[in-house]
């Protein structure tokens, strides 16, 4: 076996058979799970809590148009303000609401006074003021000259559907997703997006205190004495990346094992992942409009219906290059130091901005997944790992997707390069503070 | 025939030359000493031959043949600053080592278990470094150098941090290595070490060749004709002119300087004829240390 094999193979057991490795790879996905499913249940908790109100409303509306809110109990009071104002406390309640008398019931404008013992969230001012708003809409129709029926007919609920849905001419171009999907689609970017952050700081850093490990315990002085500094370096680029990446096809391995599972647990067709045609689709839209269709089928077959040949390959080509070109940095950074983590700080910084920059923007790209920002960002090499795939579920033009490859893959050339100048010199050094001077000279000394 | 051959070898390092045309041959079978202070230029100049960086201008000859990707092969080195993977088996990381080395699998195992079982350790492989004591991390250490039989052993200040046993273990390993025909470069800046192991040195300081030879001849190139001469009595202190100076006078011995045109069979003949019980007389050798000092300091 070369020695760049036996290095990789090295990196790549050393990791792999260890406990925390299988312990990571099956409980991640797990944690990912409870995360999602805690967040779902505190949400659904939010507003939850209830409360007794106590409503002095001078114009004696409320009562006739009530406001439904099932974590209230209203009672109503006939009381003056100013002795309910100090006794409402006292008499149980948590809030006092004033509907003070109109001066002109023609007004669009009402100030409402309320008293509270804790202090109120903005959801829950701005829910009160609607159903107040609500209730006195009521009130005003029933005396204005306006009929209730006529009324009822100025609202149109618009609905926009994609055409092409139901389109059964396959020749028409055009997107053929539904509103639903695109919220599969955000979802799916949010995931991948965040993975690839995940990625380059676990997998970054791994290799990171590996390359610190071997220059701190001097072995790297051994092992460069037969082979090159390079090679060392990219044995373990490479024998990370293979870890990152077994870790990634088990994960999508018993995803799509689970979604199987799931998709034959629910009734859904499980024989096609690739894509669905119009007519199923159509189907599929049929179901959602019965609100009770809106369930784990109709997700799935959803799921089902992305672009996974573009999606999946183009995933993987840029988990890759975002783990190279962010983990070559980290091995630079991680041969430049000579004492211990707290001087990989000043180090880190440089390279965290720009993750943590693309993390800002990936809302904005999928707000408009085709616009200038998204385009620029998911070509720029050190945004593009994480812009990239955060597209992808948007069906991005597929020569961008090309470009940006090409841009990806020179990048990771690029810095691989570099970081191997840096690393030649940093392993040797030893108890020195190094500055971005130092390193940038390094570059450029021949050794 | 030298083993290692270095001619007019140059490394410079951005802003200052750490070696600077050093060239000196080691003859094969020996057991070299690469001396000279801390900053010297050792390490450049291992570095340089054991193919971890490239000379600037020079040529490295081993065994005949100019060095190459593959001349790691036909060296062990043992850096001064040595490590290990400390959460590998010992088994594995040796493993790991030897092919790196370019020994093959089965190769590398029984020459990995025939030393194990020489520093009668072989239930060691399963045991990861971290578990061993530092003598024990040590001895791994030597058999990570020594496993592919190299033709030549570079040790960098290989006696830092032994305890006097393991010093001696490893002592009568490399001697036993050196009788076996592998030639040992030893690299310190503790003189006293190499006097005792080495027969051949060579002296660098900031980068440059100051001095190369036998240490016997070195020695005597160097010396003060200094007699130590032990007696009974008192030192008759007339005998003493510009050709006899008295260096140190103690109740036990008195050293004598004799000066270049006379020798020590003159001063030997004066003292007898004086009358004194002379009960040893032994010329006094710089050491090392001293002649390293006076020629840094010229």
């Amino acid at each position: 076996m070369s020695k760049l094999g036996l290095i990789t193979k090295r990196e790549y057991l050393t990791r792999v058979k260890k406990k925390s490795f299988l312990l990571a790879t099956f409980l991640t996905p797990l944690a990912f799970g409870l995360i999602i499913f805690l967040s779902g249940y505190f949400a659904s908790q939010m507003g939850e809590s209830e409360q007794s109100i106590v409503i002095a409303d001078a114009n004696n509306i409320i009562k006739q148009y009530p406001i439904e809110d099932k974590n209230l109990t209203i009672d109503f009071s006939d009381e003056l303000i100013d002795s309910l104002k100090k006794n409402y406390i006292n008499n149980g309640y948590d809030m006092l609401i004033h509907l003070p008398k109109f001066d002109n019931i023609e007004s669009n404008k009402f100030n409402v006074n309320y008293y509270s013992k804790e202090k109120l969230g903005i959801a829950k001012i701005e829910k009160l003021e609607r159903s107040i708003g609500k209730s006195l809409k009521s009130f005003k129709l029933e005396n204005s000259s306006i009929d209730k029926v006529e009324y009822d007919k100025l609202r149109t609920n618009v609905i926009l559907e994609n055409a092409l849905l139901a389109e059964k001419d396959s020749d028409i171009e055009g997107d053929r997703s539904s509103k639903f999907s695109s919220g599969i689609a955000t979802a799916l970017s949010y995931g991948m997006g965040f993975m690839m952050y995940m990625v380059i700081f676990i997998f970054g850093g791994m290799v990171m205190r590996s390359v610190m490990e071997e220059k701190l315990n001097r072995i790297v002085e051994v092992i460069v004495s037969t082979v090159k500094p390079f090679q060392l370096m990219l044995g373990k680029l490479l024998g990370v990346g293979a870890v990152g990446l077994t870790q990634l096809i088990i994960w999508m391995i018993l995803f799509s094992i689970i979604s199987m599972i799931a998709g034959s647990y629910f009734g859904g067709d499980t024989s096609s992942i690739t894509g669905m045609d119009a007519q199923q689709t159509a189907e599929m839209m049929k179901q959602l409009e019965d609100e009770e269709g809106f369930s784990v089928t109709s997700l799935l077959n959803e799921i089902k219906a992305l672009n996974w040949l573009l999606i999946l390959p183009t995933f993987i080509i840029f988990f890759l290059g975002g783990y190279f070109i962010y983990s070559s940095l980290f091995a630079a950074v991680g041969s430049a130091i000579s004492e211990d983590m707290g001087e990989a700080q000043q180090f880190m910084l440089p390279i965290s901005i720009p993750v943590i920059i693309a993390i800002i923007m990936v809302p904005a790209v999928m707000g408009n997944p085709n616009g200038p920002l998204a385009v620029f960002g998911s070509m720029f090499p050190l945004l593009s790992p994480i812009l990239m795939p955060a597209r992808l579920p948007f069906d991005p033009p597929l020569w961008q997707v090309l470009i940006s490859t090409l841009i990806l893959i020179a990048s990771v050339i690029f810095f691989v390069w570099l970081a191997g100048r840096i690393y030649r010199v940093g392993i040797f050094m030893h108890g020195k503070k190094i500055s971005f001077k130092e390193l940038a000279k390094w570059i450029r000394y021949k050794y | 025939m030298s083993i290692l051959s270095l001619q007019n070898v140059v490394k410079q390092y951005h802003n200052h030359r750490a070696v600077d045309g050093v060239s000196f041959d080691i003859p094969k079978g020996s057991i070299f000493g690469l001396l000279g202070p801390n900053g010297a230029g050792k390490t450049s100049l291992i570095r340089i031959i054991t193919t971890i960086t490239g000379a600037d201008s020079g040529k490295v000859y081993l065994d005949g043949n100019p060095i190459n990707a593959d001349s790691p092969k036909f060296i062990g080195y043992m850096p001064e600053e040595r490590g290990l993977y400390k959460k590998m088996k010992v088994g594995e990381q040796l493993l790991y080592l030897a092919q790196l080395r370019g020994m093959n699998k089965n190769e590398a195992k029984s020459a990995i278990l025939y030393w194990l079982e020489k520093f009668d350790n072989k239930d060691w492989w399963n045991k990861k470094i971290e578990e061993l004591s530092k003598g024990m991390q040590q001895k791994i250490q030597f058999i990570a150098t020594v496993m592919h039989k190299p033709k030549i052993l570079i040790l960098d200040e290989p006696f830092t941090g032994l305890d006097p046993l393991n010093t001696n273990l490893m002592k009568e390993e490399i001697n036993q290595m050196n009788q076996q025909g592998t030639s040992i470069i030893f690299s310190t800046h503790r003189m006293e070490q190499v006097e005792e192991i080495c027969k051949d040195i060579v002296l660098i300081n900031q980068g440059k060749k100051i001095l190369e030879g036998k240490v016997d001849e070195i020695k005597n190139q160097h010396k003060n004709n200094l007699f130590r001469i032990e007696f009974d009595g008192s030192f008759p202190k007339d005998l003493l002119n510009s050709d006899f100076q008295l260096v140190e006078d103690t109740p036990e011995y008195v050293l004598i300087k004799v000066s270049a045109n006379h020798n020590s069979n003159e001063l030997l003949r004066a003292l007898i004829a004086k009358g004194i019980q002379i009960k040893s007389f032994t010329e006094v050798l710089p050491s090392l240390n001293e002649i390293f000092i006076k020629l840094v300091e010229k």
